[in-house]
């Protein structure tokens, strides 16, 4: 994190309205940052699978458990991280969705979406043991 | 702008123009409903128009998958029609483009089904 480096941080109750919430936020922070139309849409559709995951997996909408989003924003490009209560999961063992028996499956697109739309995404332990989704993505160079 | 659904029947084929999102929390299980009360129906050629959905996440995404099934486990079909560029681009990213019979423009659509 650099000195120009600005950084919000938002906790988030374990409940479905917080995808909308989060999401809203991350647009406007994206908007302010100079981010355009598609690349705003990108990173909304983003947060918003990123807490869904961590609302409904990760926490399984326990209200005694938080979701806490932080959005730094670094010159050039936006850091997300989202960070759940729950017990954590390992990428490598997610089920692809594109292979054949997944892909009339009704769930388990989420990662694909963030990982599609997104310069870079991980998967991390978080610091208290759920999970911890980090989504970067840079600002297109002026035209 | 939230989900909302009108039907239309045309020669057997009961046309759903859907506007609004089609989101966890919102559009997706209006949209499950909307399906299940259809296939009590017996209305099994349907056609989601979907040229007026302003935005659909990967919950919206897995219910169109899942009434296509349902549609399907029936002895129907469902097909999509007038796809948004950002729907669009969802279903390539998923694959689901070639899973789906999706037109561009309503006729198409009807002509489609087998009589």
């Amino acid at each position: 994190m650099t000195s120009q480096t600005k950084r919000m941080e938002v906790t988030l109750e374990s409940i479905i309205d917080s995808v909308d919430l989060a999401e809203d936020i991350t647009v406007r922070v994206a908007e302010a940052a100079g981010f355009g139309d598609e690349d705003r849409h990108r990173i909304g559709m983003s947060v918003r699978e990123g807490v869904i995951n961590a609302v409904t997996y990760g926490n399984r909408q326990n209200r005694e458990k938080k979701v806490f989003l932080t959005l730094e924003l670094d010159p050039g490009r936006l850091v997300i991280r989202i960070l759940d209560q729950g017990d954590g999961f390992v990428l490598a063992d997610v089920p692809d969705p594109l292979a054949e028996e997944n892909l009339l499956k009704s769930s388990g697109r989420g990662i694909l979406l963030m990982k599609a739309f997104m310069d870079e995404f991980d998967v991390t332990r978080g610091p208290t043991g759920g999970a911890e989704l980090t989504l970067v993505k840079r600002m297109s160079a002026p035209g | 702008m939230s989900f909302k659904a009108t039907a239309r029947e045309i020669s057997g084929i009961t046309v759903v123009d859907v506007t609004g999102r089609i989101t966890l929390g919102e559009g997706s299980a209006m949209l499950r409903e909307m399906v299940r009360d259809m296939m009590t129906k017996g209305q099994l050629k349907i056609i989601l128009n979907l040229g007026d959905v302003t935005y659909i996440d990967s919950s919206g995404i897995g219910e169109l998958v899942s009434g296509f099934t349902t549609v399907k486990n029936h002895g129907g079909e469902l097909k999509l029609l007038n796809l948004t560029k950002k729907v669009h681009d969802l279903l390539q990213i998923t694959k689901l483009y070639t899973v789906f019979d999706v037109h561009n423009d309503e006729g198409s659509a009807l002509g489609s089904f087998h009589a």
